[in-house]
């Protein structure tokens, strides 16, 4: 299972944070802070696994985490998670988001976080839910509704 | 009304919207928080309107705010009224921000249950959508109770969407309200099976994640995940499912048989990583669970792979282990990390295959990745020997010093700790040489395993006798030096190893060379700035120290020298008396009297030392670490029963150094808050003083040195009195250990010298030419002898200690309320609560049709209820055995790895197309029914004679399995297969009632190949079933370049590869050693479902021996039947019910006499071959259901008269309905 998802730039400031656990306010910029010291330590040709961030879980935990341009997106998930599999859903996490946005920045992700839509339109939710659908194809448990939020959370319109 | 809307958009256009508030954040990088705080005032100022949209707005920045790390809950309140808007967009934010914020603490959560439920059964999906997702991250207890019941009957909506979120958040539901996992299994378990993909890799996610925490309740569900295993596509499926086998196979050894197959066959044709990874993982989780199953399994597997399926097991891990290394040599520093992580599994019970990889491992320590060196680290621990220990804790050491992070050299130091101290210092030759490094670690400064050293510290000390003298002098050096005294005061672990050093130093005071020095040294002034358990540790063994100086001075006639002894305790033990710690304290004022009373006898020359000596006379043995534990509670006594009536809080305090050692770790906390609270101590001591000056019974003591600094409250103050130390203050034997390794090359060089003088004399004397052989480095560890005579004294254990290790789990996981037996059948109280229409409007929706339905079909089982409760006991009994059974047996029709009861043919020619059953699967019914009647009248006699009964059984199948291995060459390695299935059918299935059976009947055979088939409706197409082909090479020759042709009829076609036509043939993708059979699958479109048909076709392959190769060909027929196309599909007794009443479903029916069969059976043998259902059964009545692939319904209602049974069906399609009760009938007629 997925424990959280996390998304900060090249200075650990966060751009997109969900706990499928629950954290107090101050224990999550804890945790981020703490993964981005653990992540920011690592050369980008290594190996894209960590083990035991100390706040969220014990050595069942692992971080996954891909570094594009100047954002990091790692997952904290359990050992019932394939690695490379939550490698590629990273991938094609990004992947939507670009479609989302047409090529994605960070300025996107800060800006559109969600935004006052009037309507939205029919098309784009089924846009959105096809998205969605590959994703839970793709993933686990916790996964898709996420994704599914995020994808509302960062449609623009 | 307009003019309103009009003013609050005019509003909300003066308003700060989210990126108003993102670019304002951004402006005011120096003053963040003064502007956020602004905003925070806007925002409340907002969520005071009344209009949605400006509320709906400011939690929308709120949302944001949170992410940033504010509290944003005093808007709890706020956000619910957002979700409750009627505009979906609002709705949304609300939801965003609910499940950002809420939890089970937010105490207007339970204000959203109607809401939530509203929202659940609007008809628009986006709202349900929504409100399902929000309500994934903040449900509670109380709404999963509430809510159950509309999440579940949302797991059969008609838009998949919807359906794949309600079976996802499930999951959710049954953590937090457990009772409804059973009520909602059955649902769950037939969304497995659910035609849209996305809800189908939902629920399997849903049911890996709760079988990974108890295993064991799913295993009835292994047929169903092979099934979608072997037919699904998805790689998402694919390694979920692998995964979930790899945790269920510890638990049944003959499940790893069946996988092995498929999953080598992935692991040859995928070409994703993650799934080829998956899969590798799991064979080896195969291969342990079997090996371990085998008695002797390391040899089996790894010396004499000769026998049974060894070999081939053998192979699989050779297989594993080069695929594994591989991925370690791999430039892609992910699949590096991966191999080890994999490696690492195959280590705890297989080190030998993985010590050959050790140049490998060695090279990954050096890997500039710490993760990928934390994982070849796990892996040393398995690689060493007696000869290569002290090289790699050398090179552990170098490490040690070159680390930078505390986390990855605390790691490397429990490492170094737990290679050495493995299986009981199985490889250190030299214990000089380990405690030398283990001092070297107490140079780590920071470090949390203070107290892992000090433990093996102790441990050596006590149990390797030889060692003690040198133990002592290295520890009397520890205790002199000042570097662990100084670094006590940053509060880190290290100083945990003094207390090993003073223990050791006054127990085994015998050996110490000056021990007037050591005594010294522990009763430094410095000393009092030590946690208190060492303190207290530090007095009790100055006594020891002080008792063996008394008795040594006394045997020399020193009577001055013992006095002055004297007075030295005397003098410096008032600085413990006076500690803050009640055991300290405690032990100090018993020892200072103690002493003085020494005192008063010394100045009349009574000679004392032998008294004092006596006082720790005898041993202190190590106990085990569990040995309390492990006293069994004798037979009446209640150890919670008073025996006095409390009078206070006594606690009974071990005496024992070691077990307050292990207390250590609990008690660490509870002293740290006193010592932190210096001020808070001061304090006290001040009232304490002000108290004990107002005391007129208190005699107050002139103020001593000691005392003075004791009020100051911090040890800053405290004026140390530097002694001058006539040892440098550097801990001796820093460079030792390399010189032992050093010393230790030599002694081994000799050592080698003088065995290969030996062997060549003795070799000289048998045999000459052999001798190249005894100067190969293949030294075997026994051969190093230890350096000294070692005697490690094993740990006491009390009497009648039982053996056993329980496995303490935690009784705060939160899965371990999941454990629940799902194999049960429902009890009529185990029932979602349903809410009872409260409000009005929900009743609108569809969806609340069902729980009066389910009212329904309560009404007549109530009318039933007194007599089922009668048979419920039964069948209950009945159930149970029927799942195991089903297991075992699927277990045991094992297709292709472990072909072991496959249907064994007869002598009789048998009809080359298989119709329905092949004769001896009749045969074997009709023992099975004798069987029935055997267990009948056993049942009758039950309590008379149950021995009689079991010993009829027991013969009954031993005959039968007699019968099979005399009509049968049996294919490779089923026996063996059989003998692993035995036991626990003895144990777990006396009673069964049928044999096994198999869905493969035999499609054709001659002398070189057979070949049996099952047909299988695919689950994903429509129209479409998978045939899979077992074939199997009967003959001594390989059989390679098959191909399968078939002719295609104008309603069935086989699917081939693109670019092929219909008249070539499709290759089969294995070739085939003599004995080895392999299952191939193919897939058949097909038009129309309602008729049977038969196809032709015909195997051709070349047949290749030694003496040449032939091409042969053989003809055969497949039939696809009705009931082929029929896919098990569970249903509910209200959908069920629904079917029947709706009207559109044509009738027929079939009746047969002359049937002897139990019902039961009947059923299990319509279930199996027909793929139907039971959905409920009263007595000798049952109803079943099945779908077609095209979805075409049937139900049939099965009654048995006397010898009779008779079959009604109902289904939308009345042909495939009179085809389908025709297989039926010639199926019951064989019964």
């Amino acid at each position: 299972m997925i424990q959280a998802i996390l998304v900060f730039n090249n200075h650990g400031k966060p751009r997109l944070v969900r706990f499928y656990q629950r954290f107090p306010e101050e224990i999550q910029q804890q945790i981020v802070r703490e993964t981005f010291h653990l992540v920011l330590k690592r050369d980008d040709n290594i190996c894209n696994f960590l083990e035991g961030g100390s706040l969220i879980g014990g050595s069942d935990y692992k971080l996954i985490y891909r570094h594009y341009a100047t954002l990091y997106f790692v997952f904290c998930v359990d050992s019932s998670e394939s690695e490379l599999g939550i490698l590629d859903l990273i991938q094609v996490f990004v992947e939507t988001l670009d479609k989302c946005f047409e090529n994605v920045c960070e300025l996107d992700l800060i800006f559109h976080m969600d935004k006052k839509f009037p309507a939205l339109p029919e098309g784009k939710i089924q846009g959105a839910n096809a998205r969605e659908l590959q994703m839970s194809e793709v993933h686990s448990a916790q996964i898709c509704r996420h994704i599914f939020l995020l994808d509302s959370a960062l449609l623009t319109e | 009304m307009a003019l309103k809307m009009v003013k609050g958009s005019i509003d909300r256009m003066f308003d700060k919207n989210l990126q108003d508030l993102v670019r304002g954040i951004r402006n005011h990088k120096e003053d963040e928080a003064k502007y956020i705080s602004q905003c925070i005032d806007e925002i409340k100022q907002e969520l005071k309107q009344d209009n949605i949209a400006v509320k709906a707005n400011a939690v929308c920045k709120l949302t944001y705010l949170q992410m940033l790390g504010y509290d944003i809950s005093w808007a709890a309140f706020n956000i619910i009224e957002v979700m409750s808007a009627s505009k979906f967009t609002f709705k949304r934010i609300g939801y965003l921000a609910a499940s950002q914020s809420f939890h089970e603490g937010t105490d207007v959560i339970m204000l959203t249950t109607n809401q939530i439920r509203k929202d659940l059964s609007s008809p628009s999906q986006y709202d349900t959508g929504v409100a399902l997702t929000g309500l994934s991250c903040f449900v509670t207890p109380d709404l999963a109770r509430d809510l159950a019941n509309d999440i579940m009957t949302l797991m059969s909506h008609t838009k998949p969407y919807i359906r794949k979120k309600a079976v996802l958040i499930m999951y959710k539901v049954f953590l937090k309200y457990p009772e409804s996992l059973r009520p909602a299994f059955p649902r769950l378990k037939e969304k497995l099976e659910d035609p849209d993909p996305g809800v189908q890799s939902a629920a399997v996610n849903v049911i890996c994640e709760l079988a990974r925490r108890n295993p064991k309740n799913y295993l009835s569900l292994a047929p169903l995940f092979f099934k979608l295993m072997t037919s699904s596509t998805n790689n998402w499926v694919l390694i979920k499912i692998i995964k979930l086998f790899g945790a269920l196979t510890p638990l049944e050894p003959r499940l790893g048989k069946k996988l092995i197959e498929p999953l080598t066959n992935l692991i040859h044709s995928t070409s994703a990583m993650s799934l080829l990874y998956e899969c590798v993982n799991t064979v080896i989780a195969v291969l342990i669970s079997l090996s371990s199953g085998m008695p002797n399994h390391s040899a089996s597997i790894q010396v004499r792979p000769a026998q049974g399926r060894a070999p081939l097991f053998f192979s699989f891990f050779q297989l594993c282990v080069q695929k594994l290394r591989i991925l370690i040599e791999d430039s892609d520093q992910n699949l590096k990390y991966l191999g080890l992580l994999a490696m690492s599994k195959i280590l705890k019970t297989h080190p030998k295959s993985v010590q050959s990889h050790k140049d490998l491992i060695l090279q990954c320590l050096d890997d500039k990745d710490e993760s990928i060196r934390l994982r070849a680290l796990d892996l040393l621990y398995g690689m060493v020997s007696k000869k290569n220990l002290m090289e790699i804790v050398k090179k552990l050491m170098t490490h040690v010093d070159k680390a930078e992070g505390t986390t990855y050299r605390d790691e490397l130091l429990t490492k170094i700790i737990d290679i050495c101290s493995q299986s009981n210092y199985q490889y250190i030759t030299n214990f000089e040489w380990y405690i030398s490094i283990l001092v070297e670690l107490t140079r780590l400064e920071g470090t949390r395993h203070g107290h892992l050293i000090a433990a093996q510290m102790l441990d050596v000390a006590i149990r390797v006798k030889a060692i003690r003298k040198f133990a002592v002098s290295q520890m009397s050096a520890l205790l002199d030096s000042a570097h662990l005294l100084a670094s006590s005061t940053q509060r880190n672990g290290i100083c945990e190893v003094l207390y090993a050093a003073a223990w050791i130093c006054g127990e085994f005071s015998e050996h110490l060379q000056e021990p007037h020095h050591t005594l010294e040294a522990m009763l430094r002034p410095k000393v009092t700035t030590l946690p208190g358990h060492i303190q207290a540790v530090y007095v009790q063994n100055v006594v020891k120290l002080y008792a063996n100086i008394l008795q040594q001075k006394e045997q020399a006639g020193e009577a001055e020298g013992a006095q002055a002894v004297t007075q030295l305790m005397v003098d410096r033990l008032p600085q413990f008396v006076q500690s803050a710690d009640l055991e300290v304290q405690e032990r100090a004022s018993c020892i200072l009297q103690l002493v003085k009373h020494i005192q008063k006898l010394q100045a009349k020359d009574v000679p004392v030392a032998e008294e004092v000596s006596t006082l720790f006379a005898g041993e202190l043995n190590p106990v085990a670490p569990k040995a309390q534990k492990k006293v069994p509670v004798p037979e009446g006594l209640d150890l919670d029963a008073w025996i006095n009536e409390p009078l206070s809080d006594s606690e009974s305090e071990d005496e024992r150094p070691r077990a307050v050692f292990h207390e250590e770790e609990q008690r660490r906390p509870k002293h740290r808050p006193s010592e932190a609270d210096e001020e808070e101590l001061a304090r006290r001591r001040e009232a304490r003083k002000q108290e004990q000056a107002n005391n007129p019974f208190y005699i107050k003591s002139s103020p001593s040195p000691q005392k003075r600094y004791q009020d100051a409250p911090g040890v800053e103050h405290i004026p140390v009195v530097q002694i001058d130390l006539s040892v440098p203050l550097k801990v001796p034997g820093l460079p030792m250990s390399d010189q032992y390794v050093k010393l230790e090359e030599e002694r081994r060089h000799r050592q080698k010298l003088e065995k290969d003088k030996r062997r060549k004399k003795r070799k000289e004397k048998e045999k000459k030419g052999k001798r190249r052989h005894s100067s190969l480095p293949t030294e075997s560890d026994e051969d190093i002898a230890p350096a000294q005579q070692v005697d490690i004294v094993t740990e006491e254990m009390p009497e009648n200690a039982l053996p056993s290790d329980e496995d303490d789990k935690d009784p705060n996981d939160p899965y371990r309320a999941l454990d629940i037996d799902l194999d049960k059948p429902l009890a009529d109280s185990e029932k979602l609560p349903i809410q009872k229409h409260r409000n009005a409007e929900t009743s609108k929706s569809p969806e609340k049709d069902v729980p009066v339905v389910e009212k329904k079909s309560k009404k007549p089982k109530k009318k039933e209820k007194k007599h089922k409760e009668k048979e419920r006991d039964k069948e209950k009994k009945k159930q149970k055995e029927k799942k195991a059974e089903d297991l075992d047996f699927w277990l045991s029709t094992t297709p292709p790895p472990a072909p072991a009861p496959a249907p064994a043919p007869s002598t009789e020619e048998l009809s080359v197309n298989a119709v329905t059953t092949p004769k001896h699967e009749c045969e074997d019914a009709k023992t099975e029914a004798q069987d029935e009647e055997d267990n009948a009248e056993g049942q009758d006699q039950d309590k008379k004679s149950p021995k009689h009964k079991k010993k009829k059984h027991k013969k009954e199948k031993e005959e039968r399995t007699k019968g099979k291995k005399k009509s049968k060459k049996q294919p490779l390695g089923s026996e063996e297969a059989e003998a692993a299935g035995e036991p626990v059918q003895n144990g777990a299935a006396e009673e069964e009632p049928l044999p096994p059976e198999s869905s493969y009947s035999l499609l054709a055979e001659n002398s070189y190949v057979k070949m049996t088939c099952d047909i299988r409706g695919s689950l994903q197409e429509d129209s479409q079933v998978t045939v899979a082909i077992v074939l199997e090479n009967r003959s001594s020759s390989i059989l390679k370049g098959m191909e399968l042709s078939v002719l295609d009829s104008l309603n069935a076609r086989m699917a081939r590869p693109q670019g092929s036509s219909v008249h070539d043939g499709v290759p089969v993708p294995f070739q085939l050693p003599p004995g080895v059979s392999n299952e191939a699958q193919y897939v058949f479109t097909i038009q129309s479902i309602v008729m049977a048909q038969k196809l032709k076709g015909t195997l051709s392959f070349i047949a290749k021996n030694d003496e040449g190769a032939t091409h042969e060909k053989l003809d055969f027929r497949l039939h696809f039947s009705c009931s082929s196309y029929l896919t098990t599909t569970p249903c509910y007794s209200d959908a069920f019910a629904k079917l029947l009443e709706s009207g559109d479903l044509s009738m027929s029916s079939v009746k047969v006499d002359g049937i002897r069969m139990s019902f039961q059976n009947l059923l299990a043998k319509i279930c199996f071959h027909h793929h139907f259902s039971v959905v409920e059964r009263v007595d000798s009545c049952a109803s079943m259901y099945s779908r077609s692939i095209q979805g075409h319904h049937v139900c049939l209602l099965v009654k048995k008269g006397e010898n009779s049974v008779s079959v009604d069906g109902k289904c939308s399609d009345s042909t495939l309905l009179s085809n389908l009760l025709e297989e039926m009938k010639a199926t019951l007629a064989k019964c």
